[in-house]
């Protein structure tokens, strides 16, 4: 009996509506779902889950950028990883990849739409191979795929670093030459050397000194213009995704709390955690006055995650219902999208 | 390894040479520290007013390293009042980090020297004491005692094999453990991890650092660096690795600290919005040299140097639309080769002929407002 109840905490449940491919959507993400097992004991029997991304579901437009924020270990990065099938398989839900389950491609299948969609890591230095040639680290995988004739080459790639800022005689440098800024153009030339249709950039700017940063961020926006790219930005800074998303997702623990427009998002936060995380950020202003919301506590593991809403333990307006009762998603302006009791329809 | 290009690389004839004169000028500071009994009157100051909790008055801090002398802190002068927050900003490598550990006398030795300048610290006991002077004995008392820090990576701070009972017993032991029993201290560090905010503290105190997250080890190295009640506090980024939610938290905790101890902060950063929160004067440092200086009104709602305001427009802030960011061209110069004129002219879009000359000196746009800049030489004289 005993056995039987310990199994039980170890069941995944899958239950979705799979959603019908839309035209206007690059992206179709559908209770996207992964956990990654905790291994325990001599045989190494799995005796639990992280659940790094539990259920998030959202669409992304094509040539818009979407933001996804969070604390760090809310599952933001590992959301953006499983959307690009890199971190192994997906323990439930869809990923539609204009209007293809991405996790139903074999292997060779997979390899031609690599291509099609890109991304940019968080930290340049650890990201480059320090013993390669910048030349090389960009037009390694354009050769791969036979992208472009060998005869122009060359001619491709000097013309792709001349996009992202780059000079040609930069070619043959090695990664450790560069300052963090240049590194940072040599990942964006490498993810765009493919011709991606989707880019996820996973904190693209967060190593990056300010002066820096606003380099970068225009540069993404040029780029963004002109390959009519469409981005998955996530990032911690709220005031960088407010810059350069058109849609923002807030996740929370492996939810997505809340989600729509920028406009929306920033200027009526529904839900209370979203509430929290804008007023916690500074404004450079010594007269700004904030009506602060501190939330108490950091974020619970989410190997145990709290019972019900998963917010309530941090949350200033819980209920009762809040703590056995999981919400679901309301729709409570078109387009703008959040996960709690508050917005219960009676 | 032969090099396609000759700019830049310096040949290996050249390195000796430069580490053969490097090892002779350090040396004979090394030498100078080194002294046993040096009298208290080598090291005895005056401060300039005795409003002040730290003065750093034409500091120059060098680093002697194989490719050349890197000037990283290059005249640098500002004072901390007591009961206040000083914010210092800037981009990596403009020095800011660099000048609280010349406060310290943490500089890492010993290719880091400060070969010129004083910092005054006020004893406030009427004495006041230049810690680049003072050897290595007295160093230790002011240590903790009277300057502490609080260091940028809570993650790497911290011991990861000794319990957080024990690394802030240590620093109560070693600055400030005269005539106490263990248990006296035991309590006392019970009672710091309580003001930190710490709730369950008898079991933080039995834990490892790897048993915390990124926040609770703040609250610990925070714990660690008010020890001893100092006078000045450092906090070298002290909420760049966190969270905007932790973030609150910590200045919050800063902020109610300071006002309980009554001590100065010396907040250092490259986030605007936390210096607009926390400070009250702001330091803004480009190249090692300090640009502009004045209160947190002056600089945020009167930037006069081309490098605050562009340093201000280049980042994003929430509730405010722009289609582009304005973004500083160029890079910062190599410390190496510093040019002879102004160190931003090649960055800046506001730069006339004068710029080409030698570099700027102070200019006073109010009593508590200086740049350095040449926009502002005419009809003010030199501050």
């Amino acid at each position: 009996m005993a056995n039987a109840k310990e199994k039980s905490s170890l069941v995944i449940t899958n239950e979705y509506t799979p959603v019908e491919y839309d035209p206007q959507y690059i992206l179709m993400v559908n209770a996207l779902k992964k956990y990654f097992p905790i291994k325990d004991g001599l045989i190494a029997h799995t005796v639990g889950y992280v659940k790094a991304v539990d259920g998030v579901t959202f669409n992304l437009k094509r040539g818009t950028t979407m933001g996804l924020v969070g604390e760090s270990g809310c599952g933001k990065t590992t959301c953006g990883r499983t959307i690009l099938r890199l971190s192994g398989e997906k323990t439930g839900g869809q990923v539609l990849f204009n209007g293809q389950e991405v996790y139903d491609l074999t292997a060779k299948e997979m390899r031609a739409l690599r291509p099609k969609m890109q991304i940019i890591f968080q930290d340049p230095f650890s990201s480059l191979s320090p013993r390669l040639p910048v030349g090389e680290i960009i037009g390694e995988a354009v050769r791969e795929h036979n992208l472009v004739p060998a005869k122009e080459f060359d001619d491709y790639i000097d013309d792709i670093m001349d996009k992202c800022g780059l000079q040609p005689f930069h070619k043959d440098r090695y990664p450790h030459e560069f300052s963090g800024g240049q590194r940072q153009r040599i990942c964006i030339a490498r993810a765009l050397a493919l011709n991606p249709e989707f880019v996820v950039c996973d904190e693209p700017v967060s190593a990056l000194d300010v002066s820096i940063q606003a380099q970068i961020i225009n540069l993404l926006k040029e780029l963004q213009e002109q390959f009519k790219l469409t981005y998955l930005f996530i990032s911690h800074d709220l005031s960088v995704v407010e810059h350069i998303s058109d849609s923002v997702g807030v996740m929370y623990l492996g939810d997505l709390v809340e989600y729509g427009s920028t406009d929306d998002i920033f200027s009526n936060p529904l839900h209370p955690y979203t509430e929290a995380l804008f007023s916690a950020i500074p404004i450079p202003d010594p007269d700004a006055k904030m009506k602060r919301i501190v939330l108490e506590g950091s974020i619970p593991s989410p190997a145990n995650p709290p019972s019900g809403c998963k917010f309530h333990t941090r949350c200033a307006r819980c209920t009762e219902r809040c703590k056995v009762e999981t919400p679901c998603q309301h729709e409570v302006e078109p387009g703008h999208y959040v996960v709690c009791h508050l917005y219960d329809e009676e | 390894m032969a090099k396609k290009t000759n700019d830049g690389y310096l040949s290996a004839k050249e390195a000796r040479r430069i580490s053969r004169e490097n090892r002779k000028i350090t040396n004979a500071y090394e030498k100078n520290r080194k002294r046993k009994n040096v009298p208290e009157s080598e090291y005895l100051t005056q401060m300039r007013d005795w409003n002040n909790s730290v003065e750093f008055d034409d500091l120059h801090t060098y680093f002697f390293t194989d490719a050349g002398t890197v000037k990283a802190v290059d005249g640098v002068s500002y004072d901390v009042p007591i009961g206040k927050t000083v914010g210092v900003v800037g981009e990596s490598g403009c020095g800011k980090s660099v000048t609280s550990l010349s406060l310290m006398q943490l500089l890492q030795r010993p290719q880091g020297q400060v070969v010129s300048g004083e910092i005054r610290l006020n004893m406030g006991n009427g004495k006041a004491y230049d810690v680049t002077k003072a050897p290595n004995e007295v160093l230790q008392k002011l240590r903790g005692n009277y300057v502490s820090m609080i260091f940028q990576e809570p993650m790497t701070a911290l011991n990861p094999v000794f319990r957080i009972g024990d690394q802030i017993n240590e620093v109560i032991e070693l600055h400030d453990g005269e005539g106490k029993t263990e248990a006296e201290i035991k309590a006392r560090t019970i009672e710091l991890l309580e003001m930190v905010g710490i709730a369950n503290s008898e079991g933080v105190y039995k834990m490892y650092p790897h048993e915390l997250s990124g926040g609770m080890r703040q609250r610990v190295v925070i714990a660690m660096a008010l020890a001893c009640n100092p006078r000045i506090i450092i906090a070298d980024e002290p909420t760049t690795a966190l969270d905007v939610t932790i973030q609150a938290q910590i200045l919050d905790l800063l902020r109610n600290l300071k006002d309980k101890i009554n001590s100065s902060i010396m907040f250092i950063t490259h986030d605007l919005g936390v210096i607009a929160e926390m400070a009250d004067y702001v330091v803004v440092m480009y190249a090692g040299r300090i640009v502009e200086k004045g209160t947190a009104d002056d600089i945020f709602h009167h930037p006069a140097h081309p490098y605050t305001i562009g340093l201000m427009a280049s980042k994003p802030v929430v509730g405010k639309k722009i289609d582009k960011l304005y973004s500083i061209p160029g890079k910062v110069p190599n410390p190496i080769n510093m040019p002879d004129y102004c160190y931003f002219k090649d960055r800046c879009e506001k730069q006339c002929a004068r710029c080409s000359g030698e570099y700027p000196g102070t200019i006073k746009l109010s009593d508590t407002h200086e740049v350095s800049c040449y926009l502002y030489y005419d009809g003010k004289e030199d501050a």
